[in-house]
């Protein structure tokens, strides 16, 4: 009797157990990494996955970490689901910070009821204006929205650092920075001695407005449709250039959000790369939750919680807090080598 | 001319060479492997990675040449990953590639630390490559003062434009890229073909990381390719996914950063951000202007399955 792979859906548990199985795997290979930075696998384990949850303040940080991070990944996950490979959420970011930047210091004298609004209406219209000329060309010229909305991210860098050292710099600070926002236009902390602010609320209203959007609207069928075959939903009466479209301006859009969050939230003022890639997490994190928004919500989280797991290793073990870069990026790669899982079944053959 | 403008003007080709060609090694990996049919995102992080073994490496043997080969296994390794994920399973390459950009930078940064700790001045090397220098002590002695590397990096452009036009190989390579299910029915491996365009591109990316941290800065930075790869992979669009047009490519990229150093030195008021953007968004155009038109490899991104 022999066990051999066939071509099939994978049977249920199998769905269940593929992260599990792609968790394991990642932690059993950086554990190479782990024992040559001169620390047990198990004690560092603990530190990244266990340690942070057994502390209130660690459980804020993560928390105020997911925070761009959740709204990155819905960015993602809105834009890949409708088959639009947006790999520009960084750049969209940047655009909505700036955006932040820009109008806060303005808003002194508007009390924050209306101030906070305005900055996310603009952070959320600067972020999809970033993505709108890729998601034109890709809708009207065919052209490979992949590598025009990296390039962009690049291109939104060198624009915010000219502005920076230029128009926008308050001229004093080294590396310079915006002037700082005023009270009227900082969001509030939402939670008593934590960094954790308003932006958490937006994210979780950005990943209802997600489920909502993919399971309860006619619009969301159509997204999905076109993602799963641009042909196939063009003869059921889909326009799927349309439909891309708006998908891409909202992803632009809600990237914006996780900008403005960091500027008006986080750091009270824009400062030059100031993003550790928050735009290309989001895509490990939609990636990760199969574009859907518990599994965003879920992704995102887990992601804050090896990024703060991994500052408690590096302060407790001397493992230098890179791990959690290399721990992400090893776990996108093997899940999407595990979700091939999904597509085969075990069979006993006589 | 007064020998003042010639001199200004030798500077600007020379420095134009110098920081084109690490470039010129990425773009020409790229395309052969996006000739092949498979889109290599890892780029930026497989320079990266690469830069930092081939830097490691020379420090431990002392050689320098030995470090080069360092820096080119790397990139043959995580080429022949992508490979893994993209051509035997067939998964999504934009996903894949970008998910090898961020492991190897994650890796190279990790791996800096635990070699040489919190150091706050980036080691160096004590020996350089020899340069390989023509007309000496005339005006135009920057235009040719260069490391053979870069000599390299120009030979390779008529070498591996010959390959993909005239031998049985580049052949083989363009079919598995244009059409996989033809050039399998004629017989050819598509895999195999594919995975020896990786591992030869691989090899190029490679080397041009090790390029930068073994000549052009001669240390290891954080920042060494700080975006280099993705300039690369637009090169390669913008110059149409041909060797010729992508060293032209190239040569645009270098001088108007030579020009953007130069203005910079000089005190020209400019933000010279606009100039390192120029590249970017004339990549964007050019797109934009071919549209439909322009020759992306048929089967690019398309995993290929063979049927059983």
């Amino acid at each position: 009797m022999n066990l051999r792979f066939e071509r099939g859906p994978a049977p249920l548990w199998m769905r269940f157990l593929i992260p599990i199985i792609a968790v394991a795997v990642t932690f059993a290979l950086v554990s190479v990494l782990i024992i040559w930075a001169g620390a047990s696998p198990f004690s560092a384990l603990y530190e990244l996955l266990i340690n942070p949850l057994t502390r209130n303040t660690a459980r804020l940080d993560i928390l105020q970490m997911a925070t761009p991070l959740v709204l990155t990944g819905v960015a993602v996950a809105f834009a890949f689901a409708s088959g639009y490979y947006n790999i520009g959420a960084e750049g969209q970011l940047y655009a909505g910070a700036l955006a932040a930047a820009i109008l806060g210091p303005q808003l002194e004298n508007v009390p924050p009821i209306i101030a906070i609004p305005l900055m996310l209406i603009a952070g959320f219209i600067a972020g999809a204006l970033w993505a709108l000329p890729p998601a034109i060309l890709k809708v009207r010229l065919n052209v490979d929205e992949v590598v025009t909305t990296l390039l962009l991210n690049s291109v939104m860098l060198f624009i915010v650092s000219a502005l920076l050292y230029g128009p926008l710099g308050d001229g004093m600070s080294t590396p310079p920075h915006s002037p700082t926002l005023p009270m009227n236009a900082q969001f509030p902390q939402i939670i008593e001695r934590s960094r954790v602010h308003f932006g958490a609320i937006v994210a979780v209203v950005a990943v209802i407005a997600l489920w909502w959007v993919f399971t309860r609207t006619r619009f969301g069928l159509e997204l999905r449709a076109a993602g799963l075959g641009k042909e196939a939903a063009h003869f059921m009466g889909i326009r799927v250039g349309r439909v891309m479209l708006t998908a891409a301006l909202i992803s632009g859009g809600i990237a914006g959000l996780a900008g403005v969050g960091e500027v008006a939230g986080m750091h009270y003022y824009l400062i030059d790369a100031f993003s550790p890639g928050y735009g290309y997490t989001g895509i490990i994190i939609a990636t990760l939750g199969a574009l859907s928004a518990p599994g965003v919500l879920l992704s995102a989280l887990f992601i804050a919680l090896v990024n703060r797991g991994s500052l408690s290793a590096s302060r407790e073990l001397g493992i230098p807090a890179y791990l959690g870069d290399v721990i992400q990026a090893a776990l996108l790669l093997v899940t999407l080598a595990a979700l091939m899982l999904n597509r085969y079944r075990i069979r006993r053959v006589e | 001319m007064d020998v003042d403008a010639v001199a200004f003007i030798a500077s600007i080709i020379g420095a134009t060479l110098r920081i084109a060609s690490p470039i010129l090694f990425g773009a020409l990996g790229e395309t052969i492997i996006e000739r092949a049919g498979i889109l290599n995102l890892g780029i930026e992080g497989t320079m990266l990675l690469s830069s930092f073994s081939a830097f490691v490496v020379a420090q431990l043997t002392g050689s320098l040449w030995v470090g080069l080969l360092a820096g080119a296994l790397t990139g043959v390794l995580l080429s022949l990953l992508l490979g893994f994920l993209a051509v035997t399973l067939g998964l999504n390459q934009h996903v894949a590639g970008l998910g090898i950009t961020l492991f190897a930078s994650g890796l190279a940064l990790f791996a800096f630390r635990i070699v040489y700790g919190g150091a706050t001045v980036p080691p160096s090397l004590d020996a350089s490559f020899p340069q390989l220098q023509i007309l000496t002590d005339t005006v135009l002695e920057p235009v040719f003062s260069h490391y053979a590397l870069t000599y390299f990096a120009l030979a390779l452009v008529p070498i591996l434009s010959w390959m993909l036009k005239s031998t049985s190989f580049g052949l083989r390579l363009r079919a598995v890229g244009e059409n996989p299910e033809a050039a399998d029915i004629a017989g050819v491996n598509v895999y195999r073909v594919r995975y020896s365009a990786l591992i030869l591109g691989g090899a190029l990316m490679g080397l041009g990381g090790a390029f930068l941290s073994l000549a052009t800065v001669g240390a290891f930075t954080h920042g060494i390719i700080s975006g280099r790869g993705w300039v690369a992979v637009a090169i390669v669009i913008f110059g149409n996914w041909q060797p010729w047009r992508v060293l032209a490519g190239a040569l645009l990229f270098g001088f108007l950063q030579a020009l953007q150093l130069r203005l910079q030195a000089e005190g020209v008021p400019l933000p010279y951000e606009a100039l390192l953007a120029l590249p970017y968004l004339m990549t964007i155009i050019v797109l934009a202007i071919a549209g439909r038109n322009a020759s992306y490899p048929a089967a690019l991104l398309k995993p290929y399955k063979r049927e059983g």
